[in-house]
């Protein structure tokens, strides 16, 4: 019998990987074969399935049961207990964090109930190395639709129809930079991809790209297709590896099928596709940067217009479109554009993918419909604040966004609402922060990646940028001053205004919207010299609240520069000129008497 | 080999759908096939109904039928156990299933909603 009954997934995504997935898989072969049933069950390699917090994850079908953080030692049991004996390793089913109650089902855990999958339909269910099981799940039928019944300004009226808008971040409709290239005459036309995935925390394309690779390669033959392009270019940094591997097998696959090639589906048009490397420049992720970089210049961008669409890669008219939005191109052909612009709100259609990380219990890759709350994301599917901690704000598009605050939690996401409250999508970064992190300290770190990555191109981006971060080291190192925080606005402003791209154009948001929303923060630092969550190492001074402390030499062992003396059964006493502000005695009293700054 | 058409590449994709619908396999109105497969079942020849049964649901071409093997059901004197759970209907258990009777539950029981009256071990657990 070749059809084979049960199906055990695992997660080959590059986070499980690194908890050893890749020998679970091996383990699992191994010990199916030991019992002979190498006929009846089959071992699948799929990509991420998202809740990464979570993994390694296995998924066995069809019984739907879902198990978290396997390793290769629990390989024999799951084999012996569910495989042959049908009876699930309860220990190793997820815990709903809210009511300790196993769920064997990922369909009924708070992290995926209300999630749409479109862009990741695929992550998570195919094997990302078989072409086959791209095809089973709807793969190339899109563009087959496309080449066969639909001509190019059918097609491009769809795209613009369904709404769709580029999800690395701008939000220009997609549809409509098919329309500008198409219009601009010209023979040779080249359609890009932006897997150049620089955000801090934002893994979407990766997973993407490592989980179901096809889905990218196909979008961007129809792109090509509506543009009029022979050639499509996939710019991905090479920090990627993983991504890379699976899209040069995958590239591969779609040639021998006759989905890259000439003559695609017995028509005239023909198309293919290469893979340029990325240094991982952040930079290189705006368009006329990376043109310049595939070029084999320096990633620097240029003024705009004339843009790509007339003036791209080697001058010749280009598109450049960011792997999320081409994953969500063949779903939008093959349902419609009337059922892809159903979904979202207004001005916003379709879903968005957020990578969910920071301070929050199920930290992850999830998929929801546009105008989902903050609340939702952050409290139903994340699951809450870890260790029970208070909800301070969220940052959203990575450097180049904002602060989000609790008065803000019930604001639907979309494009323009986050433009609204000062911050923006991006690429769909969100780092949620507790009651611990000083804000003065998260715009620091912003800016201190964002000086770093300008390129120096332009003055007030290079000058700009480091000025802003000399003045937040100041404040946090407890030498600011109240003009201190004049200049800074000012500052921000000005190279908000004056950069040429929209590196410089958003670096200083991060700054802007905690000034916003935490000015009392920065005034606290500056005129009291007062971090109240300690992360500020310089202005921290912990002390023993003596009326407290029963001596039980629990911070003393802590420490781990022994700035603490004291006997047992005697007050501890904290010697300030030793003492590395670490906050290990803080954490080591059971009693509540070390005092933090 | 070069897909020149969509019939080329429905046969591709129908020749691989199958396997992709174990799957996806989530949804209230499916078919679900329970097999007993404790220690006791499996001596008793479970595995082999099993993997019977589920040829027989890909003969007859079914696609909402989900089987699953399952733990020790607890009727050890009747083992091979088969539990047919059709949607929004109390379940069936029926005993002593061996590869031919497996096949006739599939095309008795599952394609035309006829129980088998004569194997059924309890009519539901409700009365077990």
């Amino acid at each position: 019998m070749t059809k084979f009954r049960m199906h055990i997934l695992v997660c080959g995504g590059t986070g499980c990987r690194a908890s050893e997935s890749d020998v679970i898989i091996e383990r699992f072969k191994e010990v199916i074969a030991e019992y002979d049933y190498d006929q009846e069950v089959q071992v699948v390699q799929t990509g991420c399935f998202g809740f990464c917090e979570q993994g390694p994850i296995v998924k066995i079908h069809p019984d739907n049961v879902f198990y978290v953080r396997v390793t290769p030692g629990d390989v024999r049991e799951i084999v012996e207990e569910h495989v042959i004996k049908g009876r699930r390793v309860s220990r190793l089913l997820f815990t709903d964090p809210t009511d300790n109650a196993k769920v064997e089902e990922s369909r009924k855990m708070g992290f995926y109930k209300k999630q749409l999958r479109i862009a990741l339909r695929n992550c998570g269910l195919i094997d990302p190395e078989q072409i086959e099981e791209y095809i089973a799940n709807e793969g190339y039928m899109a563009l087959g639709k496309v080449l066969t019944e639909m001509t190019r300004d059918e097609l491009i009226s769809a795209i613009k129809m369904s709404g769709l808008r580029g999800r690395g971040g701008g939000g220009f409709p997609t549809g409509l930079k098919w329309e500008f290239t198409k219009a601009v005459k010209g023979d040779e036309k080249y359609i890009l991809c932006n897997a150049d995935e620089g955000d801090p925390g934002a893994f979407m394309d990766r997973s993407i790209l490592e989980g179901d690779p096809h889905s990218v390669l196909e979008a961007m033959a129809i792109g090509g297709y509506a543009i009029g392009a022979g050639k499509g270019i996939i710019y991905i940094r090479a920090e990627y590896p993983l991504a890379i591997e699976r899209l040069n097998i995958a590239i591969g696959q779609a040639r021998e099928f006759g989905f890259l090639g000439d003559n695609i589906f017995g028509s005239d048009f023909s198309f293919d596709i290469e893979i340029k490397y990325g240094a991982g420049a952040f930079v290189c992720g705006e368009e006329t940067a990376l043109i310049h970089s595939v070029e084999g210049g320096r990633g620097e961008p240029r003024n705009k217009p004339p843009f790509p669409s007339q003036k791209g890669y080697w001058n010749k008219p280009s598109c450049v479109n960011n792997v999320e939005t081409f994953a969500n191109i063949p779903p939008i052909i093959l349902k419609g554009a009337d059922w892809f612009a159903s979904i979202g709100t207004e001005k916003s259609k379709g879903t968005k993918v957020f990578a969910l990380a920071g301070k929050v219990n199920n930290v992850g890759l999830v998929e929801v419909p546009m105008g989902t709350t903050f609340r939702e994301i952050i409290f139903d599917i994340g699951g809450g604040i870890k260790d029970g901690k208070a909800f301070k704000a969220v940052q959203t598009g990575g450097p180049s966004g904002g602060v989000i605050t609790a008065e803000n939690l019930d604001t639907p996401i979309d494009y323009d609402s986050l433009q609204e409250i000062g911050s923006m999508m991006g690429s769909g970064g969100m780092i949620v922060m507790d009651e611990d992190n000083c804000m003065v300290n998260i715009a620091k770190f912003y800016l201190d990646f964002t000086q770093d990555e300008s390129c120096g191109r332009c003055t007030p981006c290079r000058v700009g940028t480091k000025r802003i971060y000399e003045i937040l080291e100041k404040i946090t190192e407890g030498k600011g001053e109240m003009e201190d925080l004049t200049n800074l606005k000012e500052l921000c402003e000005m190279v908000k205004d004056c950069s040429l791209c929209g590196l410089g154009q958003t670096a200083p948001n991060p700054v802007l919207s905690t000034m916003k929303y935490f000015y009392d923060e920065y005034e606290a630092h500056v005129k009291d010299k007062y971090c109240k969550t300690g992360s500020c190492k310089a202005l921290a001074r912990y002390s023993i609240d003596p009326d407290k402390c029963i001596g039980c030499t629990a911070c003393a062992r802590a420490c781990p520069v022994d700035c603490i003396s004291g006997k047992v059964k005697e007050v501890h006493v904290i010697d300030q000129e030793k003492c590395i502000k670490c906050g290990a005695c803080y954490d080591a009293c059971k009693f509540d008497a070390v005092i933090k700054p | 080999m070069k897909v020149k058409s969509m019939e080329e590449l429905r046969r591709i994709r129908e020749s691989h759908g199958k396997s992709l619908g174990i799957r996806k396999g989530e949804g209230e109105d499916r078919i679900i096939v329970k097999v007993g497969m404790g220690t006791c079942g499996i001596a008793a020849g479970a595995r082999e109904t099993l993997n019977a049964m589920i040829d027989e649901i890909d003969a007859q071409g079914m696609e909402n039928v989900d089987v699953v093997q399952v733990g020790c059901n607890g009727y050890c004197h009747s083992e091979p156990i088969v539990e047919v759970v059709m949607p929004d209907e109390d379940s069936i258990l029926y005993g002593h299933v061996d590869e031919e009777k497996g096949r006739m539950i599939v095309r008795k029981h599952l394609m035309e909603n006829q129980l088998l009256q004569d194997s059924i071990v309890n009519e539901t657990f409700e009365r077990a």
